[in-house]
Parts: structure tokens; C-alpha cells; sequence
């Protein structure tokens, strides 16, 4: 009993001290998250896909500008995977490592799509909880602009952008920007409206908190989680789309190469017997791919167990 | 006899409404949700507002602080016209006016943190306030309403329906308003829960001299923590009196069948207790009766009543009835 009395004691001296760290939504989440598989293994693929692009580089043994003359013009009896000669990839047709080039591809169609993501959440964010929470009017006249661009076709626009301006990186990313954050700015809108009437929202004006304080600490935290869905599964998207512009042939321009260049290349040299050419490439776009869409469908569920 | 500190004086609500389908062009409908409200309510007093649902108690408190466009006047401590200040002129006053919500869940943001939430109106207000300040001033806050200090750091949801309400109230007094808003504060509670924050209320309303607005749709609860009641219908007051005297002897008929329906918790009581039944619908606010809006449902109501707004009148007992009296056992059946 002493020893009891005691124990309580310091129980109730520790709960008197300690402040409770709360659970948030977001660790409800987390949690829920990682007790979903695939959205696990989505996240592994990730992991690997990314430390292969940023780190890959340094276990190349040729760099990927050098022209491999040893099997240039032999390039489908001599060029493919091997350990002996470095290209553990195989050479593409000129005689380039494809380790090297795929390393590089990948860095570049990661970049495509987590900076088309980026404009997508930034101005769709800001644009959609503008047009959402102040309502009336100016939402009337922000939403049909987003109308009128989205009911231009895109490929049609990308495609001019690229030849008018030159296929370079900033023009793909303009051109990619410009069109992610429509819809994105649509789903914002529509999550601010129902957020808008909710009582903490009065609440905080009746104290007299400006709008724009309200859209950065009230809306949009409130938004992060739709937001953080909508952008994982917008990245591929975008990969998609870098990929199918350049497997048309405008999309980055050499030296640089994307996986989508690198499997258009691949796919024209495949009846030659350069199979490898085709299947490293397309094996790190679809392990891309695959990852975040099982992470984004993992995200979805964490943040949002109702809709289950 | 002292300056209230808060006078309203014929507040006006007009909503213009749309159907879905009208042209832009179209001229709105008018919904007339508060019509010609006047009272006043002196420091450290409360005035109970009640009303059935859609009768203007929620639209006429949001209308005290600007939250909906109206006219008329509400004069702070006789002198400042609250709702001809611009909203930069207005924002002094936000923190003297504080509010609390019917729902206790959904008025809290669920991605703050207690800390968060109770602050923001400090935040908003006291900018010279420094963070420990102001941490220091939310965990004593929370002691007085009654939540422990060391929760500071968890989310709502991790609360129940009573604790929420001890939040937004926590939240309200922290600026040290002078007049409290409460929308149905209650409703959304258990009966013993109630009681609790009730007794809170009065609690603080003792200590810190605060005005209270208390709008209900329970009488009962009205009865126990008002000063004076106001009863509403369709935007209108019907009759306006000490609390006492109210539900002691009430005038307007309107009133009567009201009391005569709440539940007396004796059934001997309760078995003989006459209950003056009300017939029909409440009509639609778009298309108010003429005269008494009371007088489609009302047991008394005569052809005078429909030529004739009647006026509440003046004095501490308004009555806006042109035959007020105790309705006998006749007019009912």
C-alpha cells in the first residue's frame, strides 16, 4: 500500500509538471501513413529513385558527355550492361554511358515535376483561397479566367511556348507552371468555401483578425492536407507530360537529356538488338511514377480516414 | 441612472437573397431578419435573448459587431456609434467586444494548438505583448476557466464537448472584453455540463464586471442567468422585461404559449399545467404578415392586428401587443 501511495504520489507530481505534448492531426496521420504498405514501399521507391539522382553520378565511372570509341559502331555486339568496361548500363547509340545519362535524365524529369508541383501549389494555393474566402464578385471573375485558360489546350500552348522561346529549361518550366496550378487553384477554391462558414473562421473575424492573417493561419493550414494529396499525384503528372514533349522532340535539348528523351531514343534504336537502351530509362520512369502515386493515394488515406 | 454600456437603437438586418437560376441582373429578395431591435444592457448585467430557431437572435448579435451589414445604431457607453465607425476605427473596439460559439468543436481551428487558440486574440491586440508574456497570460487564463495549465500544448479534438466551450471561453476573456457575446453557448451540451459552464459564466462575469449578451432558445437557462429577456420573433421584439417579471407575468401572448411549453420537472405539476398550443408554421421572413407579424398563430389575434404594428412601448416592461394580458382558458380552445 506504502509503496502504492508512493507511486501515486509521483504520478500525480509528474502530470502536475509536465506539459502534454498534444497529438496533432498531422501525427494521427503520419502514423496512419506508415501503417499503409504500399504507401511505404511508394516512399522506398522514392527514397531510391531520389538518392540514385542526386548520388548515382559518383559511382559512374564515364561521365555523361564522353564518347566511348572502344564500342562506337559496335555499339549492339559490344555496348550493353557490363561490369568489366564501367557502363553499367550499357552506351546509348553514340557511344555515351547510359548509367551516367539515365542518372542525369532523372535528375532532370525530378526536377520538372517537383518545380511544376511547386508553382502548382504556391500560385494555386494563393489564387484559390483568395478567389474561395473573398468571395462575390472577384470570385466570380478569378474563377471564369481559370475557365477560360483551362478551356485552351495545353500540349497546344507548351508546344508554341517551347518553339517560340527556344527548348530550353526555363521555357518548359514556364510552360509547365502555367498550366499546373489551374486546377489545382480550383480544388483550393472549392476547400475554401466550405472552410469559409465554419465557426472558427467567424470566430477570428469577430476578434477582428485581418483576412489576410486568416487565409495564412487559418485556411490554409486547414488546406495543407488536400493540398499535399493533390500535389504528390501532380508530380508524375507532370514527368508525364516533360516526357511526352520530349519524346515528340521538344523538350530539353542536348547535351541535357529527361527520361522521356532518353526512352524516345531508346524505343528508335530497339530494333537494332539495343534493348538495355529502352529498359533503364523506362525502369526509373515507371519506379518514379509508381512511388508517388502510391505515396499520394497513401496520403490521401492518412489525411482523410473519413472518405474510407 | 448610468450610461449602458451598450445601447442598440432600431437595429435593421436586411438580406438580399437570390434564388438559384436568377439572372445576375435580377434585383435580390429582400429577407428582413432583424427589424427595429432596441435595448440596452448595463455593465456587469445579462440579457437574455430567446426566440425560436430563424427568429434573428444569432443575425442580431452578428450585427452588434459588424459581422453582417445593418442599421440603426449601437451606441458603446452612450457616446460611440459602433456601426458608423469605419473598420480601422471598429478594430478598438473588437477587443471589448468578445464572443463565444454554439458549437465548441467546430469555433476552434483543429490545427492549433490550445496555446494558439486562446492567444490569437491577444495576438491580434496586444502586439507589445512578448511571446512568454503571452504564454504566461494563456496559462493563467486556463486556470481560471478551469483547464489545466499543462494542456497548453494539445489539440481540440483531444477535448470534450464542456472543455471546448471552457476554450472559447478562455479565448474571449483573455483581451479582458467588458462585453461578452454568447450564441447559444449551451445548446450543444449535456444538462450537467451546461450547469458547469453556466455557473463559469456567472463566475466571471461577478469578478470581472463583464455585460453579458446570452442568447438561448431555452428558457430555462435564461431564466437562471439573466437579468432582463428579450423575446424575439421574426426579427421583432415581442416583449422585453426584468427577468423576474418576464416569467412571472408575462404579457405578450406570444410569450405565454413559450413559457407554457417548457417542461416543469414534476409530474404533478407538470399533468396539470396548462399549455397554450400554437398552431401552424412559423411564416416565412421573406413574406412577414402585415401589422402583428405574431398574428397568424396568435389565440388572440383580431383584425386590428393586422392593420397595426403594435409598438413595444416604453418603460422597463415592453410589450409590442395591441391586447396584452393573461390569456384565459377560453381563447385556447
Amino acid at each position: 500500500m506504502v509503496h502504492d501511495t508512493q507511486r501515486m504520489q509521483s504520478l500525480a507530481e509528474r502530470m502536475a509538471e509536465d506539459e502534454v505534448a498534444g497529438r496533432s492531426l498531422w501525427a494521427d496521420a503520419r502514423r496512419r501513413f506508415f501503417s499503409n504498405k504500399a504507401a511505404v514501399i511508394g516512399l522506398a521507391l522514392l527514397a531510391f529513385v531520389a538518392a540514385f539522382a542526386l548520388f548515382g553520378g559518383q559511382f559512374a565511372q564515364w561521365s555523361n558527355e564522353e564518347l566511348d570509341y572502344n564500342v562506337m559502331g559496335v555499339v549492339a555486339q559490344e555496348g550493353g550492361p557490363s561490369l568489366a568496361n564501367g557502363h553499367y548500363f550499357g552506351v546509348d547509340e553514340l557511344g555515351r554511358d547510359l548509367f551516367a545519362r539515365t542518372v542525369q535524365g532523372t535528375q532532370v524529369s525530378l526536377l520538372v515535376g517537383l518545380v511544376g508541383a511547386l508553382v502548382a501549389v504556391v500560385v494555386g494555393t494563393i489564387y484559390g483561397a483568395t478567389a474561395g474566402y473573398v468571395g462575390g464578385r472577384v470570385d466570380a471573375a478569378m474563377m471564369r479566367a481559370v475557365d477560360v485558360l483551362m478551356a485552351i489546350p495545353y500540349m497546344f500552348v507548351l508546344i508554341l511556348i517551347l518553339v517560340m522561346y527556344g527548348r530550353s529549361m526555363i521555357a518548359l518550366f514556364v510552360g509547365l507552371g502555367l498550366i499546373s496550378w489551374l486546377e489545382m487553384s480550383r480544388i483550393v477554391r472549392g476547400q475554401t468555401l466550405s472552410l469559409k462558414n465554419r465557426e472558427f473562421i467567424e470566430a477570428a473575424r469577430a476578434t477582428g483578425v485581418s483576412g489576410v492573417t486568416i487565409i495564412r493561419r487559418h485556411i490554409v493550414p486547414n488546406l495543407l492536407g488536400v493540398i499535399a494529396v493533390y500535389a504528390t499525384l501532380l508530380v508524375p503528372l507532370m514527368i508525364l507530360t516533360e516526357s511526352f514533349i520530349s519524346f515528340l522532340g521538344l523538350g530539353v535539348q542536348e547535351p541535357l537529356t529527361s527520361l522521356g528523351a532518353l526512352i524516345s531514343q531508346g524505343a528508335s534504336t530497339m530494333a537494332y538488338g539495343t534493348i538495355w537502351q529502352l529498359a533503364f530509362p523506362l525502369l526509373f520512369f515507371c519506379l518514379t511514377l509508381f512511388g508517388f502515386f502510391f505515396v499520394g493515394d497513401g496520403l490521401r488515406d492518412a489525411l482523410d480516414p473519413k472518405d474510407r | 441612472m448610468t450610461t449602458p454600456l451598450l445601447s442598440a437603437r432600431e437595429i435593421d438586418v436586411t438580406f438580399g437573397t437570390t434564388r438559384p437560376g436568377d439572372m445576375p441582373w435580377t434585383a435580390p429578395r429582400k429577407l428582413r431578419a432583424v427589424s427595429g431591435v432596441s435595448f440596452d444592457l448595463a455593465a456587469g448585467k445579462t440579457l437574455g435573448v430567446v426566440g425560436e430557431s430563424g427568429c434573428g437572435k444569432s443575425t442580431l448579435a452578428r450585427a452588434l459587431i459588424r459581422m453582417v451589414p445593418a442599421s440603426g445604431q449601437v451606441l458603446w457607453q452612450g457616446d460611440t456609434d459602433l456601426l458608423s465607425l469605419s473598420p480601422a476605427a471598429m478594430q478598438r473596439y473588437r477587443s471589448e467586444i468578445q464572443m463565444i460559439f454554439q458549437d465548441p468543436l467546430a469555433s476552434l481551428n483543429p490545427r492549433m494548438t490550445l496555446g494558439e487558440i486562446i492567444a490569437e486574440p491577444l495576438r491580434t491586440h496586444r502586439r507589445d505583448l512578448s511571446r512568454a508574456d503571452i504564454r504566461d497570460r494563456v496559462r493563467r487564463m486556463m486556470d481560471r476557466v478551469g483547464l489545466l495549465p499543462q494542456m497548453i500544448n494539445r489539440y481540440p479534438h483531444e477535448f470534450s464537448g464542456g472543455q471546448c466551450q471552457r476554450i472559447g471561453i478562455a479565448r474571449a476573456l483573455i483581451v479582458e472584453p467588458r462585453l461578452l457575446i454568447c450564441d447559444e453557448p449551451v445548446s450543444a451540451l449535456d444538462v450537467s455540463i451546461q450547469a458547469q459552464v453556466i455557473e463559469l459564466l456567472q463566475e466571471l462575469q461577478r469578478d470581472l464586471n463583464l455585460a453579458i449578451l446570452f442568447i438561448a432558445h431555452d428558457l430555462s437557462v435564461v431564466r437562471h442567468i439573466s437579468d432582463e429577456v428579450m423575446v424575439l420573433y421574426l426579427g421583432r421584439v415581442m416583449e422585453a422585461a426584468p427577468a423576474e417579471r418576464l416569467y412571472a407575468a408575462p404579457r405578450h401572448p406570444y410569450t405565454q404559449a413559450l413559457l407554457s411549453a417548457v417542461p416543469v420537472p414534476d409530474p404533478a405539476v407538470e399533468r396539470d399545467k396548462r399549455i397554450i398550443p400554437l398552431t401552424g408554421d412559423l411564416p416565412s421572413p421573406m413574406a412577414p404578415p402585415s401589422g402583428c407579424v405574431f398574428r397568424t398563430r396568435c389565440p388572440r389575434a383580431e383584425a386590428a392586428c393586422a392593420a397595426e404594428v403594435p409598438a413595444p412601448g416604453p418603460g422597463p416592461h415592453r410589450c409590442a401587443c395591441l391586447f396584452p394580458g393573461t390569456i384565459t382558458a377560453d381563447e385556447v380552445a
